[in-house]
């Protein structure tokens, strides 16, 4: 590293005089990475520890305050063959940890209580036909209370903070039925212990509670999975800004440590990190990722910039602004906002299925006990048996019907290089029939590439790319991505605004403005424009060409274009774009309905076009300008290169160069959303069966802990087959380059 | 029968103790790295080159 980075924003100073830092690594593959990474860094200086965790791939170091910069801990891993980005856990991600371990706290108590008090029921349920005395009976029944009430009140704080919460906003979910089962179930067994009757439903009650429990561990460790993963992604992405500080020396800086007022300064070649105003120079900027234009735009002072957009020509010295009004970064918020509030109107198959199904079931134990009463039972006799009724039906199955699906089909879509943001975006992804590409970073790649690479003689193409190793020019990246050997060559001078040129065996080596290699005449031969094509000349001695460069489709989207369709997809674009840079795309891709051009605004009044008639929308885009119809579509997916804003607002975020994994989140979704329906048909068989033995007061404890079980494993294996047939697909097919668990170590 | 009236109590504190144990494993962050576990028990941390 040329440059030192400034990390100290990163590093926590703790009381006993130590300094803690948290890194995100890349390139961690093997066991002996641990001992490495661990025993290299106690030899520096000062380290009191360094701790890796191999699951999530980060690193925590600690040192004595002051005998070692953060810098020197990043170079010593650099050394040692590790990319290391100062990481800081996000809210999200550190409020999913407390919960999941929460969660399994729960699992771990309400485990504990359905053994034991399931070894004192069978022992009750065997003595209840052979020769177990009352008094034993008794003891049982009193130690599983016992046992069942506390383990109940501790176990089943999940379900009752969730249904006090729908409670309170006047809704029902799912964990209103449960809750009111579980809480009746408990109080009929007091009382029955109490009266030293025969039959106790503690067992199934802390059954229940475990059975469920699992379900919200499996759904709440799937997610936290992925939050994990993008986390580090989103750590290794390694934003850095030049800040210039009070004595106008430029230091390399996190971009997220950046406040407004602060100036930063932007080279030629390199991306604006933050919004801002341009305080001096004048450059050209590429805004494509931000407004899909790919037009490039003059930046003079005082014009704003966006994060995000690309310098072309000259160094600027900007202004960190917060939002400012009128700007576009302030009118996509306010965008947002009415568009996010009307998304949330969404309502989850699983709370549909809750509505529906609280009534009935409460309404057909009021029934059994009306119907027991003037049928001449006693009014104890009536009332166990529809609580009977009420246990029997708590929708055990049903609850875990729609969440194992959900984990199983997340796991699917993980695998497949895809992250789930909300877990209801499943059955979203599954109603969609249009899909909505942006094309700047959607639909093409978000860098630029050389377009004829074909076309020119690889010998050629290959100086040209090492050359293009010395420059910073945006055009000269895109040219220096075919160097099969990345090794600039010796002596390189880059002459600002024309070129790059070196002399290598003699012979003279020039890329740059046609003009500057003395193409000018090829280029007026090929001139067979298209619209977003820029043109960089290359010499060597007296051959010349002329590369194109472009932002390139990405490779496989013609055919994932048409494996959509396939699916019956309506597919279209709707870009920020002019019409003569989308046409072109549109035809490759046979597109018809196509509009470009279109601003933030436009694109959210297409939308709700296209939903006013009847369709649901998947829309899938990158720039800020997609943010809000991001949020305005039934549902969206971006790539992972997407902004910060954008990708908060899509409910699924997909990695790599290709494009399959859309198509790929359209069958796992379509899949899981079937095969929940089934689960919830499988609960519903099982219910229909179960209500009216328990009408008649045939149920038993016995019976009830049979069938909970019974049901509960029936819909959980069902759930399995969300990956079964996925996992086959892909093993016949060569290994997916990028998986999701290898980009994350830095593939 | 008399022998379940402390039998039985036994047994709920066997399982208790279980329970507890796990809670503490927990809480002391044995699952924070389960994978990193599995691999740093076979490096001989005693054997430093």
């Amino acid at each position: 590293m040329a440059e030192t980075l400034d990390l100290s924003v990163y590093v926590k100073r703790q009381d006993d005089g130590t300094a803690h830092l948290d890194l995100a690594i890349e390139g961690i593959d093997c066991a002996a990475c641990i001992d490495e990474i661990e025993g290299g860094l106690c030899q520096l200086p000062g380290v009191v520890e360094a701790r890796l965790n191999y699951t999530n791939h980060r690193l925590a170091v600690e040192w004595r305050d002051g005998e070692l910069s953060p810098a020197a801990v990043v170079e010593e891993l650099q050394r040692l063959g590790y990319r290391a980005h100062p990481f800081q856990a996000r809210l999200v991600e550190e409020e999913e940890t407390r919960r999941a371990k929460w969660l399994l706290k729960c699992l771990a108590v309400a485990g504990f209580a359905s053994m034991n008090i399931m070894l004192l029921a069978v022992s009750v349920w065997s003595g209840n036909v052979t020769d177990i005395t009352p008094e034993i009976r008794d003891f049982f029944h009193w130690l599983a209370a016992l046992i069942a009430l506390p383990a109940v009140a501790y176990a089943g704080q999940p379900f009752f903070q969730s249904a006090m919460g729908a409670l309170r906003n006047g809704r029902t979910n799912m964990d209103v039925p449960i809750v009111i089962g579980i809480l009746l179930a408990l109080g009929m067994s007091v009382v029955e212990t109490i009266n030293s009757a025969e039959h106790t439903y503690f067992d199934s009650v802390v059954m229940l509670l475990f059975f469920l429990l699992c379900g919200r561990y499996l759904d709440q460790a799937m997610r936290r999975k992925t939050r994990a993963v993008a986390g580090n992604l989103a750590a290794l992405r390694a934003e850095v800004t030049h800040r210039v500080n009070e004595s106008g020396e430029p230091v390399l800086v996190p971009t997220a440590a950046l406040n407004p007022g602060d100036r930063v300064l932007v080279r030629p070649g390199e991306r604006v990190g933050v919004d801002g105003v341009i305080l001096s120079g004048s450059s050209e900027l590429d805004e494509s990722l931000v407004t899909g234009e790919t037009v490039r735009r003059p930046g003079t002072p005082g014009d704003v910039v966006y994060a995000g957009s690309l310098n072309y020509s000259g160094t600027l010295t900007i202004q960190v602004t917060a939002a400012g009004t009128g700007t576009l970064l302030d009118k996509v918020e306010r965008l947002l906002e009415s568009a996010a509030a009307a998304k949330s109107r969404y309502v989850q198959l699983a709370d549909k299925v809750a509505r529906a199904y609280a009534p009935v079931v409460h309404l057909a134990a009021l029934l059994t006990a009306i119907a027991w009463v003037t049928a001449g039972a006693s009014l104890h006799d009536a009332l166990i048996t529809a609580v009977a009724v009420l246990i029997i039906t708590c929708p055990c199955a049903l609850a875990l019907a729609v969440p194992v699906v959900q984990v199983v089909a997340s796991g699917a879509l993980f695998r497949s290089n895809v992250f789930l943001n909300t877990g209801d975006a499943l059955e979203r992804l599954a109603a969609a029939d249009t899909i909505v590409f942006d094309k700047t970073g959607t639909l093409t790649l978000p860098d630029m590439r050389v377009a004829n690479a074909g076309k020119v003689r690889p010998d050629l193409l290959e100086s040209a790319a090492r050359l293009a190793l010395s420059s910073h020019h945006p055009l000269a990246t895109a040219v220096a991505q075919e160097a099969r050997l990345r090794t600039p060559y010796e002596g390189a001078v880059e002459e600002a605004g024309q070129g790059v040129s070196a002399t290598v065996d003699g012979v003279e080596l020039r890329l740059g403005s046609p003009s500057y290699c003395g193409a000018s005449d090829l280029l007026a031969e090929s001139l067979e424009q298209e619209a977003d094509v820029s043109v960089i000349a290359f010499s060597r001695g007296d051959e010349r060409t002329i590369l194109y460069v472009r932002q390139a489709l990405r490779p496989d989207a013609a055919s994932t274009v048409k494996a959509l369709r396939d699916l019956g997809l309506d597919c279209r674009i709707l870009s920020g774009d002019r019409p003569e840079a989308v046409a072109p795309i549109a035809a490759m891709l046979g597109i018809e309905q196509w509009k470009a051009g279109a601003k933030p605004a436009d694109k959210i009044a297409v939308l709700e076009g296209l939903k006013a008639e009847g369709r649901k929308v998947l829309m899938v885009g990158d720039g800020l300008n997609d943010a809000p119809a991001l949020a305005a579509a039934d549902v969206s997916i971006s790539p992972i290169t997407a902004s910060d804003l954008t990708q908060a607002q899509a409910d699924a975020v997909f990695l790599g160069e290709k494009l399959a994994p859309i198509a790929n989140t359209v069958t796992i979704a379509r899949r899981a959303h079937g095969l929940m329906r089934q689960n919830l048909l499988l609960a519903l068989i099982y219910n229909l069966i179960a209500v009216p033995l328990a009408f008649l007061g045939y149920v038993t404890p016995l019976l009830a802990a049979l069938a909970m079980s019974g049901s509960s494993s029936l819909v959980t294996l069902n759930a399995l087959r969300a990956r079964g047939r996925n996992s086959q697909s892909t093993s016949a097919q060569p290994p997916q380059p990028v998986s999701a668990a290898s980009a994350l170590q830095g593939a | 029968m008399e022998v379940l009236l402390y039998l039985i109590p036994m047994a709920l504190l066997l399982g208790l103790s279980g329970l507890a144990a796990f809670l503490w494993s927990l809480k002391n962050g044995q699952y924070d790295d389960v994978k990193g576990a599995a691999l740093r028990v076979l490096t001989d941390d005693d054997i430093r080159p």
